[in-house]
C-alpha cells in the first residue's frame, strides 16, 4: 500500500521565509547538507561598475534614463546629487519609509550610489502632465510655503521638481513626512512643512499634491 | 582586476581557435553587425540598449511574430483587471532606434559560418548572435497533454491567444465551478506566476462566481514567496477554513503525489501520481519547461535543457560569438523573470558594444524586482541585487528579499501602486 505524504503551506513557509524563489530554497536545503563538512567561502565579488551600468539597473521601475511614465514610482531623472545620495542613504538606514527601496539602496556601495546620482543628475526631467485637477488652493499653499525653495512653481530643474512628479509618490511621501515615518533631509523643509501643516491641518497635503498634479506644460 | 583581464583573455582565445579574430576585423572599419534572434524581454531590450551604447553597431532583430504580449501581469488579463491589448507591445520603438526588425522566423544558426538563416530564406551574418528564444514545453511529461490539446486545455505560459483562451473559459464557467492548476517543476518561467495566477482567478471568481473553488495541484513541496501568497488568501479568500476558495496540493519532496500525470481532454480531468483523478470545469496545465525551439536547433543547449553561459558576458559556453539570455540562459544565481531578462539584456549588450570595440568589458551589475498582485489593494515583491562574483562562478545576491510579513495594509496597497509602475516602464524601457 502506498502511503500519501502530505505538505502543509504552514510548514513549508515557514521553511521557505527569507528565500526569493523555490529553487534557492532547494539549494539551501541542498547546501545545508554539505556545509557541516565543509563552509563555503564567501566569494569575492567584482565591483567598480560604471555609472551607466548601475543606472540602468534602475530602469525596469523608475524608466529609461529615470524618467518615469507613471502611475507612482518616481521619476529620478534631474535629482540632485546631494539630495539622490540622502534619501539612499535614508532608505539603507530606515529614516526614509519604503516598501521596496531599503531592500535594494543595501546593494550599493557609497561609491555607486555617488556615482548613480552624478549620472541621474545629468539627466532631464520630463515631467508628467495633467494627472490632476488645477487646485488654487494648492497653488496659493505652494507659494506660501515651498516657493522659496522649490521655485517656479516647483518647475525649476535646478531645484528638486514637484509639478509633473508622480502623484501617487508625492502624496504618499508627503503623509509619510506629517505621519513622522520619513525623516526630512532638509531642515528648513520641515520648518515650512510643519508649520503649513499647523496651520492648515493635514488636508493642505492632498490640495498642494493636486497643484503638483495640475502641471500642464 | 586581474581576474576580469584574465577572463578577458580567455574570450578572446576561444575566439580565435574558431577563426573569428576580433581585433584586425575592427581595424579594417567593416561595419560591426549583431543579429538578436526573439524579440521579447531579452531580445528587444539588448537590441534597444546595444544601439544607445554605440549607434554604430547594425543590429537586427528577427521575430516571427508581429507583437509581443508579456507574459508578466497577463494574471490581470485573466481576472478581467486589464485588457489583452494592454500586454502588447510591437516594434516601431525599437526601429526608431536604428534597430533593423525583421519579421521572420529564425531556422538556424551557423556557429561556424556566423550566420542566421530564417523560414523566409534569407541569410545574415553576424559578429555577434543574441539568442533569446524564451521557453519550450516539455511536451512528453504529461500524458495526453500535448501542443494540440493546448488549444483546448491552455496553458496560458506564453500570453497572446492562449491568455485569451483561459479568460474565456473562466467567463463562461458556472458559479459553483471548479478551476484546476497545474504549475510545473522547476525550473521555469516566473516562479511566483501560477501563485499569482490563482490569486487572481480567485479575486475574479469572489466577485463574479463566490461558490467556485481553485485547485492547485503542485509537483513541488513549496513555492516562490510562498510564506506572502499564503497570508494573502487567508487575508481575502479564507485559505485554510471550510469555506477556502484556494485548495493548494504540494508534493513531499521526491514524491509526486499531486503532481499531474495525466490529462483526459474528454472528461476534463487530470490523474495525479497518487491516483487521483481532479475533475475541473476550467483546466489550465502548465507543462515542465526548456530553452526555446532554436536553442537546441543551434546546439546551445546542455543536459539539462537550458543554455550554459559566461555570467559575465553571457556569451555561450559552446559556441563562441553567440550570446543567451534571459529564460533560456543559465544565469546562475538569477530567477527566470521578466526583469532579470531585462537586467541581463543591458549586461550582455554593454559587454559586446566593449567586445566589438576591443575592449574589456566592465563590471556588470545585475538587478531583479518581482511584484505579485494577490487582490484588490494587495501587493508582494521580491527583489534582489546582485553582483558577480570575481571567479565568474555565480551571480550573487548581495541584497534584496520579501515583503516584509508584517507590511501594513498601506505598504500592500502602494506595492500594487509600483507594480503597475513597473510593468508600464519595464516595457517602455524595452519596446519604446
Amino acid at each position: 500500500m502506498r502511503i500519501r505524504t502530505f505538505v502543509l503551506t504552514a510548514m513549508a513557509a515557514a521553511l521557505v521565509v527569507g528565500c526569493s524563489t523555490a529553487e534557492k530554497a532547494v539549494d539551501k536545503a541542498k547546501s545545508a547538507a554539505t556545509a557541516v563538512a565543509k563552509a563555503a567561502p564567501k566569494p569575492k565579488l567584482m565591483s567598480g561598475a560604471s555609472a551607466e551600468m548601475l543606472a540602468n539597473t534602475c530602469a525596469g521601475c523608475h524608466g529609461t534614463y529615470g524618467n518615469s511614465g507613471g502611475p507612482a514610482t518616481p521619476t529620478i531623472a534631474g535629482l540632485e546629487e546631494d539630495y539622490f545620495i540622502d534619501v539612499m542613504n535614508q532608505f539603507k538606514s530606515g529614516d526614509r519609509w519604503s516598501s521596496i527601496m531599503g531592500r535594494i539602496a543595501k546593494g550599493y556601495t557609497d561609491d555607486e550610489i555617488a556615482a548613480m546620482a552624478g549620472y541621474f543628475s545629468k539627466q532631464t526631467f520630463k515631467p508628467l502632465l495633467n494627472q490632476t485637477a488645477p487646485s488654487p488652493t494648492g497653488a496659493k499653499l505652494h507659494e506660501e510655503y515651498c516657493e522659496k525653495c522649490h521655485e517656479e512653481g516647483a518647475t525649476d530643474p535646478d531645484d528638486i521638481v514637484l509639478a509633473g512628479q508622480t502623484v501617487p509618490y508625492i502624496n504618499w511621501t508627503m503623509w509619510d513626512y506629517a505621519n513622522g515615518v520619513n525623516k526630512f533631509t532638509e531642515k528648513k523643509m520641515k520648518k515650512a512643512f510643519d508649520k503649513m501643516i499647523a496651520e492648515h491641518g493635514k488636508k493642505s497635503i492632498t490640495e498642494l499634491v493636486a497643484f503638483y498634479g495640475s502641471r500642464s506644460k | 582586476m586581474n581576474i576580469s583581464r584574465r577572463r578577458f583573455i580567455q574570450v578572446s582565445g576561444l575566439a580565435t581557435v574558431a577563426g573569428a579574430v576580433g581585433a584586425p576585423y575592427i581595424a579594417m572599419g567593416a561595419t560591426k553587425k549583431v543579429v538578436v534572434v526573439g524579440g521579447g524581454t531579452g531580445g528587444a531590450t539588448a537590441a534597444k540598449y546595444l544601439r544607445m551604447a554605440d549607434p554604430s553597431i547594425e543590429v537586427t532583430l528577427i521575430e516571427a511574430n508581429p507583437h509581443y504580449y508579456t507574459c508578466y501581469m497577463s494574471n490581470e488579463v485573466l481576472s478581467g483587471e486589464r485588457t489583452l491589448d494592454s500586454i502588447r507591445f510591437g516594434y516601431t520603438g525599437l526601429g526608431k532606434h536604428g534597430v533593423k526588425v525583421v519579421n521572420d522566423m529564425v531556422t538556424g544558426i551557423d556557429a561556424k559560418a556566423r550566420t542566421v538563416t530564417t523560414k523566409g530564406g534569407k541569410t545574415f551574418n553576424y559578429d555577434r548572435c543574441i539568442v533569446a528564444p524564451g521557453i519550450d514545453f516539455k511536451w512528453d511529461t504529461i500524458e495526453g497533454y500535448d501542443a494540440n490539446v493546448a488549444e483546448r486545455i491552455p496553458h496560458a505560459w506564453k500570453a497572446g491567444t492562449q491568455t485569451a483562451l483561459l479568460r474565456r473559459q473562466l467567463e463562461s464557467m458556472r458559479d459553483g465551478g471548479t478551476v484546476v492548476i497545474c504549475p510545473p517543476g522547476n525550473p521555469f518561467r516566473c516562479p511566483p506566476g501560477p501563485y499569482e495566477r490563482a490569486s487572481q482567478i480567485a479575486h475574479y471568481l469572489k466577485q463574479h462566481k463566490p461558490k467556485s473553488k481553485i485547485i492547485i495541484l503542485d509537483p513541488k513541496p513549496k513555492f516562490s514567496k510562498m510564506g506572502l501568497f499564503v497570508q494573502g488568501w487567508k487575508d481575502l479568500y479564507g485559505y485554510e477554513t471550510d469555506n477556502s476558495m484556494i485548495d493548494w496540493r504540494g508534493s513531499a519532496q521526491g514524491s509526486n503525489d499531486n503532481a499531474v500525470v495525466k490529462v483526459d481532454a474528454g472528461s476534463m480531468s487530470v490523474t495525479t501520481g497518487f491516483d487521483d483523478v481532479v475533475k475541473a470545469d476550467v483546466l489550465n496545465v502548465i507543462p515542465n519547461q526548456k530553452a526555446g525551439k532554436i536553442a537546441f536547433d543551434a546546439g546551445l543547449t546542455n543536459d539539462s535543457g537550458w543554455c550554459p553561459i559566461d555570467l559575465h558576458t553571457f556569451e555561450s559556453k559552446i559556441h563562441p560569438n553567440i550570446h543567451v539570455i534571459g529564460d533560456a540562459s543559465i544565469a546562475k544565481g538569477m530567477p527566470k523573470s521578466g526583469y532579470a531578462a531585462n537586467s541581463e539584456a543591458k549586461v550582455c549588450a554593454a559587454s559586446i558594444a566593449a567586445l566589438l570595440n576591443g575592449h574589456e568589458p566592465g563590471t556588470p551589475a545585475y538587478v531583479n524586482t518581482c511584484y505579485s498582485i494577490v487582490g484588490k489593494d494587495y501587493g508582494i515583491s521580491v527583489a534582489a541585487v546582485y553582483k558577480l562574483a570575481e571567479d565568474g562562478s555565480k551571480i550573487t545576491k548581495v541584497s534584496g528579499g520579501l515583503t516584509p510579513k508584517d507590511a501594513s495594509a498601506e505598504a500592500r496597497k502602494r506595492e500594487v501602486g509600483y507594480a503597475h509602475s513597473w510593468f508600464k516602464n519595464i516595457t517602455s524601457d524595452i519596446f519604446g
